[in-house]
Parts: C-alpha cells; sequence; structure tokens
C-alpha cells in the first residue's frame, strides 16, 4: 500500500465514529432525564463546553495560544443581549446564529493581527484585544450597562414555541441541541483535509508552507470559525441566564478557559466536553471546602498538571480504560490519547 | 503649560516605576525565552512584605525598602531552583499555564492572610506632599522614585556593560551551549538574574503602593503593563524596556489627564498598534527565538 493511501486510510479510519462516541453523547442526553434538579449546573457546563470547544480549534488544532478568547465570548454575550433587550430579533435561535456572527466579524477583523508575529505577540495581542473590549464595554455603558450589566432580559420561547421555564429545563435541552449540531459540524471540519492541514500547520508551518498549504489562510479561517463558536457560547451565556457584564471579558474567564481545555487535552474535540465537567466538579468542591480561596486550588491543579506533565497525567487517566478495552475487546488503545503539541 | 510638565514629571515617575517592576521581567521573558505571568506577584510580596515591616513593626521606610528587595529574591531564587527551572524547555503554553497557575495562587494566599481591601504604606513626612519648582507642581515622593529608579537603571547598565557578570550573562543569553562550553556556569547565572529580577520587583513593589495601589489582585491589574513594556520594549538592551516604560508611564498619566473618559483604552490600543507595526517591539531584535 502507498503512502498516500495509508494516510488517507487512517484519516479515514479516525472520522469514522466510535461506539466509544455515540455512548458519550448517549451518557450526556440520559444526564438531562436523570438529574432534573441539576439544570441550571449541567447548562453552565455546556456551556463551558462549548467555549473551551472554541479555543480547542485554535489552540489544540492551529496551536494559536490565545490569552484573550473571552473577547469573542463577551461580543456574544453583549449581541445576543443588547438583540433581545431591545426586540430588535426576539427568537432566541436567530439572535444565537445573529451573534454568533458577530464575534465572527470580529474573529475575522482581529484574525489579521493575530497571525502576525510568534507566540508572544499573539498572546498580547489576544490578551490586548480583550482588555480593549473590556474598557470599551465600561465606556460605553450607556448601551451596556457598564458594571451592572444588562437588566432585564426577557426571552422570548425557541422557535415561538417552548418557553424559557425556571428550572432551566428547555435551556439545558436547547443548549445541548446547540452544542451537539456545533460539535458535528468542529467533528467534520477537524476531520477533514482542511483540518488535517491545520494539524500540519501546528506541528511545523514552515514544512506545511512548503508541501503547498497557505498557512495564513486557514489560520485565519480556523481563527474566524472559532470566533463564532466562542460568540455563540457566549449569547447562550444570556439567553440562559437573561443577564450579561463587564465580567463577560475578563481576564480570569480566558485564563479559566485554558485551565479547563488543558484539564480535558488538547488537540481532540472531547478534550472541552470532558474538561468542562471536571472542572466545574472542581469548582463546586472547591468553594465548598473555601468559599472565598477556591482560586488557589484552581492554581494549584494548574501548577500540579503542568509540572507533572500535560501527556503523561493523560496517560495515567486512560491506563485503566485502555486496559478494560484491551481486556474486553481485544485490541489496543481505542480511546484517544491526545496529541502533544509543544 | 505648567500642567503639561506637571503630567510629564507625573509620567516619568510613573515609567520609572513600571521600568523597576518589569525590568525583571524583561530578562526571563526576553532574554531567557521564558513567559513569566507571575512576575506580579513578586513585586507584591515585596509590597506586603514593606507594609508589614513599616504599619505592623514601626521599621522606617527607607529600611524597608532594601529588605522588600532581599525577601522577593529569595522568593524568587526558591522558586526559581525547585520549580522554574524545570519549565524552561518547555513549550510557551505549559509556561503560560504554570504562571497563571502561581498568579492564582499567590491572588488568594495574600487575600487570605492580609485581606482583600487596598493598603498603604505609612510614609515618612519628608515624603509627603510636593513643592513647586518655577511654577511646576513636583511631589516629593514621585520625586525620591526618580532618583532611586534612576540611580537602579544607571547601575544596571553599568554592570551589564562593564563587569565580568554582565559579559557571563550577555554570553549565556546569546548561546547558552557556547557559553557553557567556555565554563561559564548557565543555570548559575540564570537563577542570579532571576532571582535579582524578582528582588527590583519586590522593590518596584514596594514603591508602588502609594501610586499603584496594592491589593491581592495587583499581579492581574498590572501584568498587562509588564508585559506591553517588555514585548514593546524588545530585549536587546536595557534600554529599550526603559524607553517603552516611559513612553507607556507618560502615555498613562497624559491619557487618563486629558481623555479620562477613554481610560486604559490609549494604552491598549498603542501596543497593539506597535505590536502590529513592529511584532518585535520598537527597539530590538526578535524577543521569542
Amino acid at each position: 500500500m502507498s503512502a498516500a493511501s495509508d494516510v488517507g486510510h487512517s484519516a479515514q479510519r479516525q472520522a469514522r465514529w466510535h461506539f466509544g462516541e455515540v455512548a458519550f453523547w448517549l451518557v450526556v442526553l440520559a444526564c438531562g432525564f436523570a438529574f432534573p434538579s441539576r439544570y441550571l449546573i449541567m447548562t453552565d457546563i455546556l456551556r463551558l463546553a462549548l467555549f473551551t470547544m472554541s479555543l480547542d480549534l485554535i489552540l489544540g488544532y492551529a496551536g494559536i495560544v490565545s490569552l484573550g478568547h473571552a473577547a469573542f465570548f463577551g461580543v456574544g454575550a453583549y449581541a445576543a443581549g443588547l438583540l433581545a433587550l431591545h426586540g430588535i430579533i426576539n427568537e432566541p435561535v436567530l439572535a444565537l446564529v445573529v451573534a454568533g456572527l458577530a464575534a465572527m466579524v470580529l474573529g475575522f477583523a482581529t484574525s489579521f493581527l493575530v497571525i502576525r508575529g510568534v507566540d508572544l505577540t499573539r498572546l498580547m495581542v489576544t490578551l490586548g484585544i480583550a482588555l480593549l473590549l473590556e474598557a470599551l464595554a465600561e465606556r460605553f455603558s450607556n448601551i451596556t450597562g457598564g458594571t451592572d450589566g444588562l437588566q432585564g432580559i426577557e426571552m422570548q420561547p425557541i422557535l415561538g414555541q417552548i418557553p424559557f421555564d425556571m428550572f432551566g429545563k428547555a435551556g439545558f435541552f436547547y443548549s445541548l441541541t446547540v452544542l451537539f449540531l456545533l460539535f458535528l459540524f468542529a467533528r467534520r471540519v477537524v476531520h477533514s483535509p482542511f483540518g488535517l492541514s491545520l494539524r500540519a500547520i501546528k506541528n511545523n508551518p514552515l514544512r506545511a508552507a512548503a508541501i503547498g498549504i497557505p498557512v495564513n489562510r486557514r489560520l485565519i479561517a480556523i481563527y474566524t470559525l472559532a470566533a463564532f463558536y466562542a460568540g455563540i457560547a457566549g449569547a447562550l451565556f444570556t439567553q440562559t441566564t437573561a443577564i450579561a457584564s463587564l465580567d463577560v471579558f475578563a481576564f480570569e474567564r480566558s485564563a479559566d478557559l485554558m485551565l479547563v481545555l488543558v484539564i480535558g487535552g488538547t488537540g481532540y474535540l472531547y478534550g472541552g466536553l470532558i474538561g468542562a465537567v471536571i472542572f466545574r466538579m472542581l469548582q463546586e468542591l472547591f468553594s465548598t471546602i473555601t468559599p472565598q480561596y477556591w482560586q488557589f486550588w484552581i492554581g494549584l491543579v494548574l501548577v500540579v498538571i503542568v509540572l507533572v506533565g500535560r501527556q503523561r497525567l493523560h496517560r495515567w487517566v486512560l491506563y485503566v480504560p485502555n486496559l478494560v478495552i484491551k481486556q474486553v475487546a481485544g485490541r489496543k488503545a481505542v480511546v484517544a490519547v491526545p496529541e502533544s503539541d509543544s | 503649560m505648567t500642567a503639561i510638565l506637571t503630567n510629564l514629571f507625573d509620567g516619568v515617575a510613573y515609567g520609572m516605576l513600571l521600568f523597576v517592576l518589569a525590568c525583571g521581567l524583561a530578562v526571563t521573558l526576553g532574554l531567557m525565552n521564558f513567559v513569566n505571568l507571575a512576575h506580579g506577584a513578586f513585586a507584591m510580596a515585596g509590597g506586603y512584605v514593606c507594609m508589614v515591616l513599616v504599619n505592623r513593626m514601626g521599621w522606617p521606610f527607607f529600611a524597608a525598602l532594601p529588605l522588600a528587595f532581599v525577601s522577593s529574591a529569595a522568593i524568587g531564587i526558591v522558586l526559581e531552583r525547585t520549580l522554574y527551572r524545570h519549565l524552561y524547555a518547555r513549550s510557551h503554553l505549559d509556561q503560560v499555564l504554570f504562571t497563571i497557575g502561581l498568579t492564582f495562587m499567590s491572588v488568594a494566599a495574600v487575600d487570605y492572610i492580609q485581606g482583600s481591601s487596598r493598603v498603604f504604606i505609612n510614609l515618612p513626612a519628608a515624603l509627603q506632599g510636593q513643592f513647586d519648582l518655577f511654577g511646576v507642581g513636583i511631589g516629593r515622593y514621585r520625586l525620591m522614585i526618580i532618583v532611586i529608579c534612576g540611580l537602579l537603571t544607571i547601575g544596571l547598565q553599568l554592570v551589564l556593560a562593564k563587569t565580568r557578570f554582565g559579559s557571563r550573562l550577555r554570553a549565556a543569553v546569546d548561546d547558552p551551549r557556547a557559553a557553557s562550553g567556555l565554563g561559564i556556569n548557565v543555570p548559575q547565572v540564570f537563577a542570579f538574574t532571576f532571582a535579582f529580577g524578582c528582588g527590583l520587583a519586590g522593590l518596584g513593589g514596594a514603591l508602588s503602593a502609594e501610586i499603584l495601589g496594592l491589593d491581592p489582585y495587583f499581579p492581574l491589574k498590572f501584568m498587562i503593563y509588564f508585559l506591553i513594556v517588555v514585548t514593546v520594549g524588545g530585549s536587546s538592551s536595557i534600554t529599550g524596556p526603559f524607553l517603552a516604560s516611559l513612553l507607556l508611564g507618560i502615555g498613562d498619566v497624559a491619557g487618563k489627564y486629558y481623555v479620562p473618559k477613554m481610560g486604559p483604552f490609549v494604552i491598549y490600543t498603542m501596543m497593539i498598534v506597535i505590536l502590529i507595526w513592529r511584532p518585535n517591539g520598537l527597539f530590538g531584535r526578535t524577543a521569542a527565538r
């Protein structure tokens, strides 16, 4: 078998749906029915998962380190809030898409700044853009409501049929549907030739350019797409909580996001989803122990993760599942091991 | 006219302070290529040490300043030897995550020990108030900052350019492998430089309590300022960060005075424009190799 067809074959095999993936989504769906009293926190996890998936697209697949991803989240959140508050677009799904597009436009505009320069410049520029937007939102407090945030947002029924209820049930299934659809799309993208070329760029931009991949155009495309995803996550935040305040742009949000992604693992789409679940549980745990100082323990988790080494950690975590799979199915490692990213 | 000069003076004092705070970062980030977002935590440590010594134990302010330097440097060298040095060869992402983690820990720890409100250091009477010089209002405290920071800058420049240690450091930075081949103990040079940078940050933290405000969120609030100084200034010499600090200080003070509504907007825009225009900093070679 020639090398080219070998690669194609392997890519196709990876793109196929595995049994484990189907099981994962069934479990998520089952959670919606199993814990009816926990809709709010579960919706929160779904939002965070979507947001993290967005960062994974640029960090895990394209290798762009961003410290200001909250910028797009914030734009999406404010867009959705303003649309609903002023009754411009009352229908949530349409407003969601419009908010996502608003973030996407910003993503496209700023992508030209981000693709220039090396890691350090990117860090600074992404961080700067988020801070700039935060300063702008504070400055134009007559539009954004300043530190009080947008208040009195009332959401209309989804598609004119399903109203948001106070237990968050509608919000949960709404978020889940959005997350699942966007996940399907992201999955399609990362397994396409486009997605494979992104990985080539991440591993070695120079070599990728040498084999004819238009590096800058690909990076702009994925950055714009990631901005769209982040905007949708922000809009979901506003729509399900009915608030949008300045802290949507906060640096802590971007920093936490990185932690979530790192806990779950970069470079495979489930990393964001799993990371979001673990992160929220950790947060709950820490804030029950020390309500005020949970940030200390979150910081400690970060430090330990880095010192132990992310890849080693993931190997340990996957050790037992892989052992079980080996025993039961008699084959090797089906559970995806995150790619290295150095 | 005099208002402009007073603003200029305040801006210079502010800029010099930023330089002392950030020049340690210029070495770790610019020269050793290590993204240390926790730099502000060392500054905060120095500030709080000074505050405790002066306010609670009755030390004179000028005696507490050196101790702020020493304590931050000590924390720096312990962390460098135990944690940081394992991360020099790791990816930028790992370094960012690690140092953000440290920052979060320091913020929560100081909050736990000292409370979350802003603290002030009791200044001696000689440093309070201001006097007029040809109609220009000169704050005594700011004048002292300019003197101290100016002397430090000259001292640093001399050490880097003239002493044996300075040439060792420059050699170790230019080419660590060749330097260690010549018998220079590169890790030791880096450890010492790192500790010295942390010490300077600690001193800066103690001095800045009056001007920038000292509270547990100091490392997060001013992280961006330190990063701007280093990335805009470049790292080929100490002059780049110095000029960048002055520019930033004057720009920020002027921005707050003349367009108060725009707030930090001016600074961030300036930074993004400069980084787009010259991705490797205004003065000098590439920061990250």
